[in-house]
């Protein structure tokens, strides 16, 4: 347009598309700015532990109101709203397992307290709830130093399930070793552990389990389980049946089997 | 209406000379609206924080007010959702639950009765600090540095809209400084005041009514809803002397044109919330709180009496 001599051109439309194109320069850079500070603020949500029936990251990002609704009908009252300039995004509930832990209402009143379904009406049954995943650090856990803790295995309402004790034998001089295990299939995350571990700093932490939990991979067959799409999955209720042990491999198994079929 | 006005400058400087001689107590008396603002917008704070703090009940585990003005479930039986955040959440791709549409609804049904944004003048906690803000200017006297123009939060209200689309997140819920500001009252203290500093700040000395009057999406939003509200300032031609006086105390004194008064009879704009400023202040009593249905019939009434007083 600047090409054009002023003659050539009608000064009320320059000027108004002078005006068009600093009003979309405000909003633009404004824009941009605002969905920098929404997504920065999002960004530390890998480490806030959500309430039972969670959705994912972000789903919950996106569906909680921000009401605090779980926060007024937890029994024990461990939820808390992030207020402003905290580490976590802003407003939504959270719970710190060592100073509050979830003690698994049966009825999970937050979750029915919550109205927009940010936590997920999904969640019948609070041992299905999987706010984190227990995490030992076997450097500063009692039991591995060969006391005789087990206060994690002990309290976990998940008894004998989400926290086994397996034993190490020593030499003959010490006793075993009774050391705690952590399984993702039954741990709920509720924190009591944490909660509960006597030492200074806990050695059994709760953990989002996107920051902790790896994944074997798919292709990957483990040859002596013959149920090889499961060991790692945290879908039990895909498991095959009880006696999958004994089940063929099946057809559609991952990995190619050259050696056998002769097709190479 | 009438080729020549009713009344001239004279008219006006006494309706002005009548408002500064008020007695006392028709002074305190003017303060109504304001002081019941002030009852309502702390009272709701209230019934939030004892339901919180002091688990206030109306019958075992049945919170009176539960939750704050996101969301929130009245003696446990009413959901109320701000329906701006629903939106914004629906817009994020969420499907939300029912009792939280049902919520929206109920808010939007009330709004669309008494007026959008008698939210922003007596419930929002925000406004007790724009107004504070406002007063101080005046007493200050601090001048204007630049003008804006009000409808930039329409703008803000769509970039807001458009924002949430792009990012996933509900954007003005992620910075509002009136959520941030009535969440940490009733859950917990954080940097929230500062947001309410800041707004503070802004409206005294740098953009009066900055906030509220052209800055605030959710104010917009209400804005768009109170159009068609049912509950009006009503305005009554044959009385008033133009004297300007309740332009001069309006946080949105553009609602207040004479000329768009004139035509339709009552405020007509959305963006009025309702305040209550101009009808105790007005020397004539021309303005009046009341409902839409019933104005046109008042003003009839009222224009029939003015022409009997003048061929009188």
């Amino acid at each position: 347009m600047s090409e054009q001599g002023p003659g050539g051109l009608n000064p009320s439309r320059r000027d108004f598309l002078v005006k068009l194109a600093q009003g979309a320069a405000i909003a633009g850079t404004g824009g941009l700015l605002w969905d920098y500070i929404l997504r920065n603020e999002a960004r530390a949500a890998p480490y806030a532990l959500r309430p039972p029936g969670a959705l994912a990251e972000n789903d919950f990002n996106a569906a909680c109101i921000k009401c605090g609704q779980c926060v007024v009908d937890c029994p024990p009252h461990i939820l808390k709203l992030q207020p402003a300039g905290g580490n976590l995004p802003i407003g939504m509930p959270f719970y710190v397992p060592r100073t509050g832990a979830c003690i698994m209402c049966p009825d999970i009143p937050c979750m029915k307290a919550c109205p927009t379904g940010a936590l997920s009406p999904k969640l019948k049954k609070i041992e299905d709830a999987r706010m984190g995943l227990a995490v030992i650090d076997i450097e500063n856990c009692l039991s591995y130093q060969g006391l005789r803790c087990e206060i994690c295995h002990r309290e976990c309402p998940i008894k004998g399930k989400a926290i086994t004790l397996e034993t190490h034998p020593r030499q003959t001089s010490k006793h075993a070793m009774f050391i705690p295990l952590v399984h993702s299939d039954a741990c709920t995350g509720c924190g009591i552990c944490e909660k509960a571990c006597p030492t200074e700093i806990a050695a059994i932490r709760i953990l989002p389990h996107k920051l902790v939990q790896g994944k074997i991979g798919e292709h990957y067959r483990l040859g002596w389980t013959f149920d090889t799409e499961v060991t790692q999955d945290f879908k039990p209720a895909e498991a095959l049946p009880a006696n999958a042990v004994d089940a063929p491999v099946p057809k559609t198994a991952p990995g190619m089997d050259y050696l056998n079929e002769g097709g190479l | 209406m009438s080729a020549i006005p009713p009344f001239g400058k004279a008219d006006a400087l006494a309706s002005v000379e009548k408002l500064h001689s008020r007695s006392a107590a028709a002074q305190v008396w003017s303060w109504r609206y304001i002081i019941l603002r002030r009852i309502s917008q702390f009272g709701i704070l209230l019934l939030f924080f004892g339901t919180t703090h002091w688990a206030w009940q109306v019958a075992k585990d049945v919170p009176l007010l539960r939750g704050n003005l996101s969301a929130s479930k009245f003696i446990g039986l009413i959901p109320l959702t701000d329906p701006f955040a629903a939106l914004q959440i629906f817009l994020t791709g969420h499907v939300l639950r029912q009792e939280s549409l049902i919520g929206a609804a109920i808010v939007l049904g009330i709004y669309f009765l008494i007026g959008g944004r008698v939210f922003c003048a007596w419930v929002c906690p925000v406004n007790v600090v724009t107004d504070a803000a406002g007063w101080l200017r005046n007493k200050m006297g601090v001048q204007a540095i630049f003008h804006i123009p009000r409808t930039l939060r329409y703008f803000i209200l769509a970039a807001t809209l458009l924002i949430t689309v792009i990012s996933g997140l509900a954007a003005f819920e992620w910075v509002s400084p009136i959520g941030m500001a009535h969440r940490e009252i009733i859950f917990g203290l954080g940097m929230g005041f500062t947001a309410l500093l800041a707004i503070f700040l802004f409206d005294l000395l740098i953009l009066k009514n900055g906030w509220c009057g052209h800055l605030c999406p959710l104010g917009a939003f209400y804005s768009l809803i109170g159009k068609t509200s049912l509950l009006r300032v009503r305005f009554d031609k044959n009385t008033c002397t133009h004297c300007g006086e309740c332009a001069k105390i309006c946080p949105e004194p553009q609602v207040l044109n004479l000329k768009k008064l004139d035509e339709r009879g009552y405020v007509f704009s959305g963006e009025c919330s309702n305040c209550g400023r101009c009808s105790p202040i007005c020397p004539e009593g021309s303005l009046k709180f009341d409902f839409k249905p019933l104005i046109r019939g008042h003003n009839v009434q009222a224009d029939a009496i003015a022409v009997q007083r003048r061929t009188k």
